[in-house]
């Protein structure tokens, strides 16, 4: 409950107070999204597990967000960050489909 | 509000595609704390994710919001992003070029806008003022008229030119005799009562018109012993009229000169 509430919380905030990204936030603010989007996705799969835990939830959601960010700043510092991005961005996609195809079965029990 | 109660014994590794670490939350605690320190923790966990998700839903928003902005060329493939660039990049070298240009024509322009102004002015009045001195430009002002009537055709070409030598003395700045424009280099010539001015013969009465200070002029005409008494005594009379405007249209050609040339220190 909390979670979806934080979530419509920060989309009213972010539709509302439009603010600008700023120039050094704009390559690490799309991978971060993604990244966290990825632990959200990969806590709530453990909720239906039922081995969700709050502190792994939470330093998994942080510390994805500062890997993520760091992968793409080393890329841009060697010349590769387009490229790295694109491989953080296809391997946080693949877990979240496979996150997402666990939350499937225990959905819908297919 | 029942977000996190951590089952007794979690499964670990049961699960289909839970084989990385960060995937959230396949962990459980071994051992429980009290209910005190427990329902305390649960708190600050639940206030921790719904910061979290908010920072998230946060982000979310602002990055589809700034995304759809550049849409247009993120979405372009590569090719068109490099024709764009190599556009773009040609445009501003014209463009820079242009610049260049004109800030070159403005500096130019700013420098001598002024000198050049002052300094055409200046040449266009010396020009007019030399016109009229050398008989190149009509002219216009108060003067007198002097017609000199010789039946007898006893006045001399030393009398003319007293007469023109009188009135440049007493100011006169420019005048003609019957239709021809005295300059620098007018020749009186021919015997009395055929006199030519220029090689123009003159035709009684002499007709002069002068422009200059109308009084000093036709009072440096009737000077006792002047040219005027002088020309009487041959037999001539002279009428002198002043006139507030006068016009002298009579022009020469321009003399240039064949052997002198402007010297240094001009």
């Amino acid at each position: 409950m909390i979670p979806i509430l934080g979530l419509a919380a920060g989309v009213l905030l972010g539709l509302v107070f439009d603010p600008t990204v700023p120039l050094w936030l704009q390559p690490y603010l799309p991978i971060a999204v993604v990244a966290a989007l990825d632990a959200v996705f990969g806590g709530f799969r453990a909720r239906l597990d039922g081995i969700f835990d709050a502190k792994v939830f939470v330093i998994s959601f942080v510390s994805n967000v500062v890997v993520a960010g760091l992968i793409v700043f080393l890329g841009d510092q060697l010349g590769v960050g387009a490229q790295l991005s694109t491989a953080v961005v296809v391997v946080l996609g693949i877990r979240i489909f496979g996150n997402a195809a666990a939350i499937r079965r225990h959905v819908f029990r297919a | 509000m029942s977000d996190a109660p951590p089952p007794g014994t979690p499964p670990p590794g049961q699960s289909p595609a839970g084989a990385s670490p960060a995937d959230g939350g396949a962990a459980g605690p071994p051992a429980r704390p009290p209910a005190a320190v427990r329902r305390r923790r649960n708190l600050v966990a639940a206030a921790l994710i719904g910061v979290l998700t908010m920072l998230l839903g946060f982000a979310l928003a602002v990055q589809v919001r700034n995304s759809d902005e550049a849409q247009m060329l993120a979405g372009a493939r590569e090719e068109d992003l490099v024709r764009i660039l190599d556009e773009l990049a040609s445009r501003e070298e014209r463009l820079r070029a242009q610049l260049a240009e004109q800030r070159a024509a403005l500096r130019e322009l700013g420098g001598s806008g002024s000198r050049t102004g002052t300094a055409l002015e200046d040449a266009r009045g010396r020009a007019e003022a030399l016109g009229i001195l050398n008989g190149t430009l009509p002219a216009q002002g108060p003067g007198l008229t002097l017609a000199i009537d010789d039946p007898s055709g006893e006045v001399r070409v030393s009398d003319v030119i007293d007469v023109i030598q009188e009135l440049r003395g007493a100011g006169a700045e420019t005048m003609q005799v019957d239709d021809v424009r005295i300059g620098l280099s007018t020749a009186v010539t021919g015997t009395a009562g055929n006199l030519r001015v220029d090689g123009t013969p003159l035709r009684s009465p002499y007709e002069f018109v002068v422009l200059g200070d109308p009084q000093g002029m036709e009072t440096a005409m009737n000077i006792p012993g002047g040219v005027v008494q002088r020309i009487e005594r041959r037999g001539g009379t002279v009428r002198i009229a002043q006139s507030p405007g006068l016009v002298v249209d009579a022009l020469r050609p321009l003399d240039r000169p064949q052997y002198a040339s402007p010297g240094p220190g001009g």
